[in-house]
Protein backbone atom coordinates (compact mmCIF):
# COMPACT_ATOMS: atom_id res chain seq x y z
CA UNK A 1 0.00 0.00 0.00
CA UNK A 2 0.97 3.81 -0.75
CA UNK A 3 0.06 7.33 0.07
CA UNK A 4 0.00 9.96 -2.42
CA UNK A 5 -0.18 13.42 -1.61
CA UNK A 6 -0.74 15.89 -4.29
CA UNK A 7 -0.25 19.54 -3.48
CA UNK A 8 -2.45 20.98 -6.28
CA UNK A 9 -5.59 20.48 -8.44
CA UNK A 10 -3.29 19.39 -11.59
CA UNK A 11 -1.16 17.04 -9.43
CA UNK A 12 -4.17 15.26 -7.98
CA UNK A 13 -5.80 14.53 -11.28
CA UNK A 14 -2.42 13.48 -13.07
CA UNK A 15 -2.01 11.04 -10.45
CA UNK A 16 -6.01 10.10 -10.93
CA UNK A 17 -5.05 9.74 -14.62
CA UNK A 18 -2.11 7.55 -13.88
CA UNK A 19 -3.71 5.60 -11.24
CA UNK A 20 -7.36 5.16 -11.37
CA UNK A 21 -8.01 2.35 -9.02
CA UNK A 22 -6.11 5.22 -6.15
CA UNK A 23 -9.08 5.59 -3.64
CA UNK A 24 -9.40 8.84 -2.99
CA UNK A 25 -9.26 10.06 0.87
CA UNK A 26 -10.24 13.46 2.05
CA UNK A 27 -11.90 13.56 6.16
CA UNK A 28 -11.19 9.77 6.13
CA UNK A 29 -14.38 9.35 8.12
CA UNK A 30 -15.72 6.51 6.01
CA UNK A 31 -11.94 4.82 4.62
CA UNK A 32 -10.56 4.96 8.05
CA UNK A 33 -12.76 2.58 9.15
CA UNK A 34 -12.38 0.18 6.51
CA UNK A 35 -9.01 0.16 6.89
CA UNK A 36 -8.89 0.02 11.01
CA UNK A 37 -11.63 -3.01 10.24
CA UNK A 38 -9.71 -4.81 7.80
CA UNK A 39 -12.58 -4.37 5.15
CA UNK A 40 -10.19 -2.41 2.30
CA UNK A 41 -6.42 -3.02 1.32
CA UNK A 42 -6.72 -0.24 -1.44
CA UNK A 43 -2.96 -0.56 -3.66
CA UNK A 44 -3.11 3.24 -3.49
CA UNK A 45 -4.62 5.87 -1.51
CA UNK A 46 -5.12 9.55 -2.90
CA UNK A 47 -4.49 12.27 0.14
CA UNK A 48 -6.30 14.94 -0.94
CA UNK A 49 -6.43 17.56 2.07
CA UNK A 50 -3.35 19.47 0.83
CA UNK A 51 -5.23 20.30 -2.57
CA UNK A 52 -6.11 23.70 -1.82
CA UNK A 53 -8.62 24.20 -4.64
CA UNK A 54 -10.81 21.65 -3.39
CA UNK A 55 -11.13 23.76 0.20
CA UNK A 56 -13.31 26.21 1.12
CA UNK A 57 -16.16 27.52 -0.85
CA UNK A 58 -17.08 31.15 -2.76
CA UNK A 59 -19.87 33.05 -4.14
CA UNK A 60 -19.87 34.14 -8.43
CA UNK A 61 -22.92 36.23 -9.45
CA UNK A 62 -25.20 34.73 -6.85
CA UNK A 63 -24.27 30.72 -7.89
CA UNK A 64 -22.35 29.41 -4.38
CA UNK A 65 -19.56 26.80 -5.41
CA UNK A 66 -18.58 24.44 -2.30
CA UNK A 67 -15.79 22.78 -2.60
CA UNK A 68 -15.48 19.10 -2.49
CA UNK A 69 -13.52 19.59 0.38
CA UNK A 70 -16.03 21.31 2.14
CA UNK A 71 -16.12 20.45 6.00
CA UNK A 72 -19.44 19.95 7.73
CA UNK A 73 -18.06 22.04 10.39
CA UNK A 74 -17.35 25.27 7.87
CA UNK A 75 -21.06 24.24 6.41
CA UNK A 76 -22.48 25.37 10.00
CA UNK A 77 -20.74 28.62 10.04
CA UNK A 78 -21.66 31.39 8.78
CA UNK A 79 -22.17 33.65 6.97
CA UNK A 80 -22.40 30.08 4.48
CA UNK A 81 -25.15 28.70 6.90
CA UNK A 82 -27.35 31.84 6.56
CA UNK A 83 -27.02 31.07 2.40
CA UNK A 84 -27.89 27.42 3.06
CA UNK A 85 -29.46 27.09 5.86
CA UNK A 86 -30.78 23.26 5.22
CA UNK A 87 -27.15 22.10 4.80
CA UNK A 88 -26.67 23.90 7.75
CA UNK A 89 -28.80 21.75 9.94
CA UNK A 90 -28.15 18.73 8.29
CA UNK A 91 -24.54 19.07 8.85
CA UNK A 92 -25.29 20.02 12.70
CA UNK A 93 -26.99 16.11 12.50
CA UNK A 94 -23.43 14.60 10.96
CA UNK A 95 -21.99 12.50 13.67
CA UNK A 96 -20.02 14.31 16.51
CA UNK A 97 -18.08 17.55 16.23
CA UNK A 98 -14.79 15.62 16.10
CA UNK A 99 -16.99 13.66 12.79
CA UNK A 100 -17.51 17.24 11.07
CA UNK A 101 -14.22 18.48 11.33
CA UNK A 102 -13.12 16.26 9.29
CA UNK A 103 -16.01 14.72 7.27
CA UNK A 104 -16.53 16.83 4.05
CA UNK A 105 -19.45 17.40 1.41
CA UNK A 106 -16.95 15.34 -1.49
CA UNK A 107 -16.99 12.33 0.66
CA UNK A 108 -20.87 12.25 0.58
CA UNK A 109 -20.69 12.81 -2.57
CA UNK A 110 -17.93 10.17 -3.67
CA UNK A 111 -19.79 7.62 -0.80
CA UNK A 112 -22.81 8.01 -2.37
CA UNK A 113 -24.72 6.42 0.42
CA UNK A 114 -28.84 7.07 0.48
CA UNK A 115 -28.33 8.29 4.18
CA UNK A 116 -25.67 10.95 3.34
CA UNK A 117 -26.96 13.58 5.50
CA UNK A 118 -25.90 16.74 3.21
CA UNK A 119 -27.55 15.23 -0.17
CA UNK A 120 -30.98 16.14 0.56
CA UNK A 121 -30.77 19.49 1.29
CA UNK A 122 -28.24 19.86 -1.63
CA UNK A 123 -31.12 17.72 -3.90
CA UNK A 124 -33.63 20.34 -2.86
CA UNK A 125 -31.67 23.46 -3.76
CA UNK A 126 -30.88 22.12 -6.99
CA UNK A 127 -27.47 21.24 -6.57
CA UNK A 128 -25.34 20.17 -9.81
CA UNK A 129 -21.89 18.34 -9.20
CA UNK A 130 -18.68 19.22 -10.91
CA UNK A 131 -16.58 16.53 -11.80
CA UNK A 132 -12.60 16.92 -13.16
CA UNK A 133 -10.35 14.94 -14.72
CA UNK A 134 -7.33 15.52 -17.24
CA UNK A 135 -9.85 15.45 -19.56
CA UNK A 136 -12.16 18.09 -18.61
CA UNK A 137 -14.56 19.53 -16.06
CA UNK A 138 -18.11 18.39 -16.64
CA UNK A 139 -20.92 19.13 -14.43
CA UNK A 140 -23.90 16.82 -13.41
CA UNK A 141 -27.18 17.40 -11.87
CA UNK A 142 -26.93 16.04 -8.17
CA UNK A 143 -30.02 13.52 -9.38
CA UNK A 144 -27.97 11.95 -12.12
CA UNK A 145 -24.86 11.80 -10.18
CA UNK A 146 -26.65 9.31 -7.50
CA UNK A 147 -27.23 6.02 -9.55
CA UNK A 148 -27.65 3.59 -6.50
CA UNK A 149 -27.23 2.98 -3.41
CA UNK A 150 -23.41 3.78 -2.56
CA UNK A 151 -22.86 4.07 -6.62
CA UNK A 152 -22.02 7.37 -8.54
CA UNK A 153 -21.02 8.22 -12.05
CA UNK A 154 -17.77 9.58 -11.46
CA UNK A 155 -15.56 7.80 -14.32
CA UNK A 156 -12.57 6.30 -13.04
CA UNK A 157 -10.15 9.16 -13.92
CA UNK A 158 -12.63 11.83 -12.43
CA UNK A 159 -12.61 13.54 -8.75
CA UNK A 160 -15.26 15.29 -7.38
CA UNK A 161 -14.70 19.24 -7.55
CA UNK A 162 -17.04 21.07 -5.88
CA UNK A 163 -20.88 21.13 -5.90
CA UNK A 164 -22.50 24.28 -7.62
CA UNK A 165 -26.26 25.47 -6.73
CA UNK A 166 -28.03 29.12 -6.75
CA UNK A 167 -29.39 29.58 -3.46
CA UNK A 168 -33.40 29.91 -3.47
CA UNK A 169 -33.22 32.32 -0.43
CA UNK A 170 -36.48 30.52 0.61
CA UNK A 171 -37.54 28.47 3.95
CA UNK A 172 -35.79 25.50 4.28
CA UNK A 173 -35.40 23.25 6.57
CA UNK A 174 -33.62 19.34 7.21
CA UNK A 175 -34.87 16.63 9.79
CA UNK A 176 -33.34 13.79 10.66
CA UNK A 177 -35.05 10.27 12.85
CA UNK A 178 -32.60 8.46 14.96
CA UNK A 179 -32.03 6.83 18.11
CA UNK A 180 -29.68 10.04 19.74
CA UNK A 181 -29.14 13.17 18.42
CA UNK A 182 -25.57 12.51 17.84
CA UNK A 183 -23.41 9.41 16.42
CA UNK A 184 -26.53 8.37 14.13
CA UNK A 185 -26.95 7.59 10.78
CA UNK A 186 -30.54 8.48 10.09
CA UNK A 187 -32.75 5.96 10.20
CA UNK A 188 -34.98 8.40 7.34
CA UNK A 189 -33.98 12.42 6.54
CA UNK A 190 -35.88 14.94 5.03
CA UNK A 191 -34.76 18.69 3.86
CA UNK A 192 -37.96 20.98 2.13
CA UNK A 193 -38.06 24.15 0.81
CA UNK A 194 -41.18 26.12 0.69
CA UNK A 195 -40.38 27.61 -2.55
CA UNK A 196 -42.98 30.46 -2.60
CA UNK A 197 -41.36 32.85 -5.42
CA UNK A 198 -41.79 29.35 -7.79
CA UNK A 199 -44.99 28.50 -5.85
CA UNK A 200 -43.97 25.11 -5.03
CA UNK A 201 -42.68 22.83 -2.24
CA UNK A 202 -39.75 20.99 -2.94
CA UNK A 203 -38.77 17.76 -0.53
CA UNK A 204 -35.76 15.40 -0.91
CA UNK A 205 -36.13 12.17 1.55
CA UNK A 206 -33.00 10.51 2.85
CA UNK A 207 -32.37 6.54 3.86
CA UNK A 208 -35.92 5.76 2.45
CA UNK A 209 -34.89 3.94 -0.97
CA UNK A 210 -31.90 3.38 -3.39
CA UNK A 211 -31.03 7.01 -3.15
CA UNK A 212 -31.79 10.35 -2.03
CA UNK A 213 -35.27 11.39 -3.85
CA UNK A 214 -36.62 14.79 -5.03
CA UNK A 215 -40.39 15.11 -4.87
CA UNK A 216 -42.28 18.40 -5.52
CA UNK A 217 -45.43 19.74 -6.16
CA UNK A 218 -47.61 23.04 -6.12
CA UNK A 219 -47.77 25.21 -3.19
CA UNK A 220 -51.74 24.35 -3.50
CA UNK A 221 -51.49 21.08 -2.53
CA UNK A 222 -49.61 21.70 0.97
CA UNK A 223 -52.47 19.54 2.15
CA UNK A 224 -51.66 16.26 0.44
CA UNK A 225 -47.51 16.59 0.68
CA UNK A 226 -46.95 14.68 3.33
CA UNK A 227 -48.53 11.80 1.61
CA UNK A 228 -46.96 12.13 -1.52
CA UNK A 229 -44.05 12.20 -0.21
CA UNK A 230 -43.71 9.03 1.57
CA UNK A 231 -45.62 7.83 -1.43
CA UNK A 232 -42.81 8.50 -3.66
CA UNK A 233 -40.35 7.03 -1.18
CA UNK A 234 -39.30 3.03 -1.58
CA UNK A 235 -37.80 2.25 1.55
CA UNK A 236 -36.80 -1.14 2.80
CA UNK A 237 -36.52 -2.77 6.12
CA UNK A 238 -32.73 -2.63 7.32
CA UNK A 239 -30.85 -2.72 10.60
CA UNK A 240 -31.97 0.67 11.28
CA UNK A 241 -35.72 0.62 11.03
CA UNK A 242 -38.28 -0.90 8.87
CA UNK A 243 -39.90 0.08 5.67
CA UNK A 244 -43.63 0.85 7.34
CA UNK A 245 -41.59 3.13 10.07
CA UNK A 246 -39.96 4.86 7.63
CA UNK A 247 -42.90 5.77 5.41
CA UNK A 248 -44.86 6.60 8.52
CA UNK A 249 -41.79 8.68 9.94
CA UNK A 250 -41.72 10.60 6.63
CA UNK A 251 -45.00 11.80 6.67
CA UNK A 252 -44.31 12.97 9.73
CA UNK A 253 -41.27 14.68 9.00
CA UNK A 254 -42.97 16.30 5.84
CA UNK A 255 -45.55 17.78 8.10
CA UNK A 256 -43.58 19.18 10.30
CA UNK A 257 -41.32 20.87 8.00
CA UNK A 258 -43.91 22.37 6.03
CA UNK A 259 -45.39 23.77 9.55
CA UNK A 260 -41.96 24.85 10.00
CA UNK A 261 -41.59 26.66 6.68
CA UNK A 262 -44.78 27.48 5.58
CA UNK A 263 -45.55 29.34 9.75
CA UNK B 1 3.04 -9.27 14.97
CA UNK B 2 0.21 -10.65 17.27
CA UNK B 3 -0.97 -14.20 17.30
CA UNK B 4 -3.36 -16.52 18.48
CA UNK B 5 -6.96 -15.09 19.49
CA UNK B 6 -5.79 -11.45 18.80
CA UNK B 7 -4.83 -12.57 15.38
CA UNK B 8 -8.55 -12.43 14.34
CA UNK B 9 -9.70 -9.42 16.00
CA UNK B 10 -10.38 -6.17 13.89
CA UNK B 11 -7.66 -3.93 15.16
CA UNK B 12 -5.44 -1.46 13.33
CA UNK B 13 -3.05 -1.58 16.22
CA UNK B 14 -1.49 -4.97 14.63
CA UNK B 15 2.40 -4.27 13.19
CA UNK B 16 2.22 -3.91 9.68
CA UNK B 17 6.07 -4.53 8.20
CA UNK B 18 5.59 -2.63 5.07
CA UNK B 19 6.20 0.70 6.91
CA UNK B 20 7.72 2.78 3.79
CA UNK B 21 6.01 6.01 4.46
CA UNK B 22 8.04 8.54 6.11
CA UNK B 23 6.18 11.08 8.35
CA UNK B 24 7.34 14.36 9.75
CA UNK B 25 5.10 16.22 12.33
CA UNK B 26 4.98 18.30 15.76
CA UNK B 27 3.47 16.46 18.49
CA UNK B 28 2.80 18.58 21.66
CA UNK B 29 5.38 21.50 20.18
CA UNK B 30 8.34 19.10 19.37
CA UNK B 31 8.98 17.78 16.23
CA UNK B 32 8.96 14.05 15.64
CA UNK B 33 9.35 11.57 13.01
CA UNK B 34 7.98 8.12 12.03
CA UNK B 35 7.99 5.46 9.70
CA UNK B 36 4.40 4.46 9.67
CA UNK B 37 2.55 1.62 7.01
CA UNK B 38 0.39 3.82 4.68
CA UNK B 39 -2.69 2.56 5.68
CA UNK B 40 -2.21 3.39 9.75
CA UNK B 41 -4.52 5.19 11.48
CA UNK B 42 -2.61 8.58 13.52
CA UNK B 43 -3.99 6.63 17.00
CA UNK B 44 -1.93 3.99 16.27
CA UNK B 45 1.58 5.76 15.57
CA UNK B 46 0.93 8.17 18.19
CA UNK B 47 0.28 4.97 20.92
CA UNK B 48 2.85 2.24 19.25
CA UNK B 49 5.91 4.37 17.45
CA UNK B 50 5.49 7.72 19.27
CA UNK B 51 5.19 6.25 23.16
CA UNK B 52 1.95 8.82 23.79
CA UNK B 53 -0.51 6.06 25.20
CA UNK B 54 -2.71 8.51 26.58
CA UNK B 55 -5.12 8.83 23.77
CA UNK B 56 -7.25 5.70 23.89
CA UNK B 57 -7.74 2.71 21.58
CA UNK B 58 -11.51 1.51 21.79
CA UNK B 59 -14.04 1.98 18.84
CA UNK B 60 -11.99 2.53 16.14
CA UNK B 61 -14.78 4.26 13.99
CA UNK B 62 -14.98 7.50 15.66
CA UNK B 63 -18.07 6.55 18.04
CA UNK B 64 -16.55 6.56 21.33
CA UNK B 65 -14.02 9.74 21.22
CA UNK B 66 -11.50 8.16 23.66
CA UNK B 67 -8.10 9.31 21.07
CA UNK B 68 -9.67 12.84 20.74
CA UNK B 69 -6.45 14.63 20.02
CA UNK B 70 -6.31 18.57 18.30
CA UNK B 71 -4.91 18.48 14.62
CA UNK B 72 -3.93 21.56 13.72
CA UNK B 73 -6.02 22.84 16.99
CA UNK B 74 -8.98 21.02 15.71
CA UNK B 75 -10.57 18.42 17.67
CA UNK B 76 -10.77 15.03 15.88
CA UNK B 77 -10.47 11.09 16.49
CA UNK B 78 -7.45 10.15 15.61
CA UNK B 79 -8.47 6.37 15.06
CA UNK B 80 -9.89 8.42 11.51
CA UNK B 81 -7.33 10.39 10.24
CA UNK B 82 -4.59 8.72 8.45
CA UNK B 83 -1.25 9.18 10.04
CA UNK B 84 0.39 10.19 6.51
CA UNK B 85 -2.45 13.25 7.07
CA UNK B 86 -0.97 14.37 9.65
CA UNK B 87 2.40 14.55 7.71
CA UNK B 88 3.36 18.14 8.14
CA UNK B 89 1.16 19.34 10.51
CA UNK B 90 0.33 19.78 14.67
CA UNK B 91 -0.75 17.33 17.05
CA UNK B 92 -1.71 17.98 20.28
CA UNK B 93 -2.04 14.79 22.84
CA UNK B 94 -3.36 14.91 26.13
CA UNK B 95 0.02 14.19 27.37
CA UNK B 96 0.64 17.94 25.85
CA UNK B 97 -1.89 19.78 27.75
CA UNK B 98 -0.48 19.76 30.94
CA UNK B 99 2.86 22.41 31.73
CA UNK B 100 5.19 20.61 33.03
CA UNK B 101 4.19 19.59 36.61
CA UNK B 102 1.38 21.99 36.28
CA UNK B 103 -1.68 20.30 35.40
CA UNK B 104 -4.10 22.04 32.81
CA UNK B 105 -7.08 23.50 34.47
CA UNK B 106 -9.44 20.98 32.77
CA UNK B 107 -7.54 18.31 33.97
CA UNK B 108 -7.99 19.66 37.17
CA UNK B 109 -11.26 19.78 37.17
CA UNK B 110 -11.56 16.08 36.42
CA UNK B 111 -9.95 15.72 39.83
CA UNK B 112 -11.55 18.07 42.17
CA UNK B 113 -15.41 17.03 40.61
CA UNK B 114 -14.74 13.10 40.45
CA UNK B 115 -15.26 13.22 37.54
CA UNK B 116 -13.24 10.15 36.45
CA UNK B 117 -14.06 6.14 37.24
CA UNK B 118 -12.52 3.80 35.54
CA UNK B 119 -10.83 6.62 33.45
CA UNK B 120 -10.73 5.32 30.14
CA UNK B 121 -12.60 7.85 28.56
CA UNK B 122 -10.88 10.61 30.49
CA UNK B 123 -8.25 11.77 28.04
CA UNK B 124 -10.57 12.37 25.31
CA UNK B 125 -13.12 14.06 27.18
CA UNK B 126 -10.51 16.07 28.26
CA UNK B 127 -9.01 16.97 24.98
CA UNK B 128 -12.56 17.66 23.99
CA UNK B 129 -13.56 20.05 26.86
CA UNK B 130 -10.07 21.94 26.75
CA UNK B 131 -11.28 22.38 23.09
CA UNK B 132 -14.58 23.45 23.99
CA UNK B 133 -13.29 26.29 26.62
CA UNK B 134 -10.98 27.27 23.70
CA UNK B 135 -13.21 28.10 21.29
CA UNK B 136 -16.40 28.97 23.87
CA UNK B 137 -14.99 30.04 27.18
CA UNK B 138 -18.71 30.18 28.95
CA UNK B 139 -20.52 27.24 27.16
CA UNK B 140 -24.67 26.65 28.35
CA UNK B 141 -25.80 23.31 29.41
CA UNK B 142 -26.84 22.51 25.87
CA UNK B 143 -23.53 23.68 24.13
CA UNK B 144 -21.42 21.72 26.77
CA UNK B 145 -23.29 18.53 25.95
CA UNK B 146 -23.26 19.08 22.35
CA UNK B 147 -19.39 19.44 22.17
CA UNK B 148 -18.83 16.33 24.11
CA UNK B 149 -21.93 14.33 22.05
CA UNK B 150 -18.92 12.34 20.56
CA UNK B 151 -17.07 11.39 23.94
CA UNK B 152 -19.17 8.14 25.48
CA UNK B 153 -18.37 6.96 29.07
CA UNK B 154 -20.02 4.15 30.26
CA UNK B 155 -19.55 4.61 34.40
CA UNK B 156 -20.69 8.38 35.66
CA UNK B 157 -23.76 9.11 33.79
CA UNK B 158 -21.85 12.38 32.80
CA UNK B 159 -23.34 14.44 35.66
CA UNK B 160 -19.92 14.50 37.27
CA UNK B 161 -18.44 15.05 33.84
CA UNK B 162 -20.60 18.18 32.78
CA UNK B 163 -19.62 19.63 37.07
CA UNK B 164 -16.06 19.23 36.02
CA UNK B 165 -16.69 21.60 32.83
CA UNK B 166 -18.54 24.17 34.65
CA UNK B 167 -15.75 24.15 37.39
CA UNK B 168 -13.07 24.53 34.54
CA UNK B 169 -14.94 27.34 32.90
CA UNK B 170 -15.34 29.20 36.37
CA UNK B 171 -11.33 28.50 36.98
Amino acid sequence: MEVLTPRSLDEALSVKAERPDARPIAGGTDLLVELNFDRARPETLLNLNEVPELRGWSRENGTLRLGSGLTYAEAMRAPLAELVPALAEASRTVGSPQIRTRGTLGGNLGTASPAGDALPPLLVEGAQVELGSLRGVRSLPLSEFLVGPKRNALEPDELVLAVRLLPSAQPQTFMKVGPRNAMVIAVCSLALVADRERGELRAAYGSSGPVVGLVTAPLEERDHFADTVAAAASPIDDVRGTAIYRRHALRVLAERAMERCLA
Amino acid sequence: MRCGFWRNVPWSGVWHEDRGVKIRLTVNGEPREADVWAGESLLTTLRDTLELPGSKNACEQGECGSCSVLLDGALVCACLVLAAQADGHEVTTVEGLADREELHRVQRAFVEAGAVQCGFCTPGLVVATAALLEANPDPSDDEMREALSGNLCRCTGYAKIFDAVRLAARS
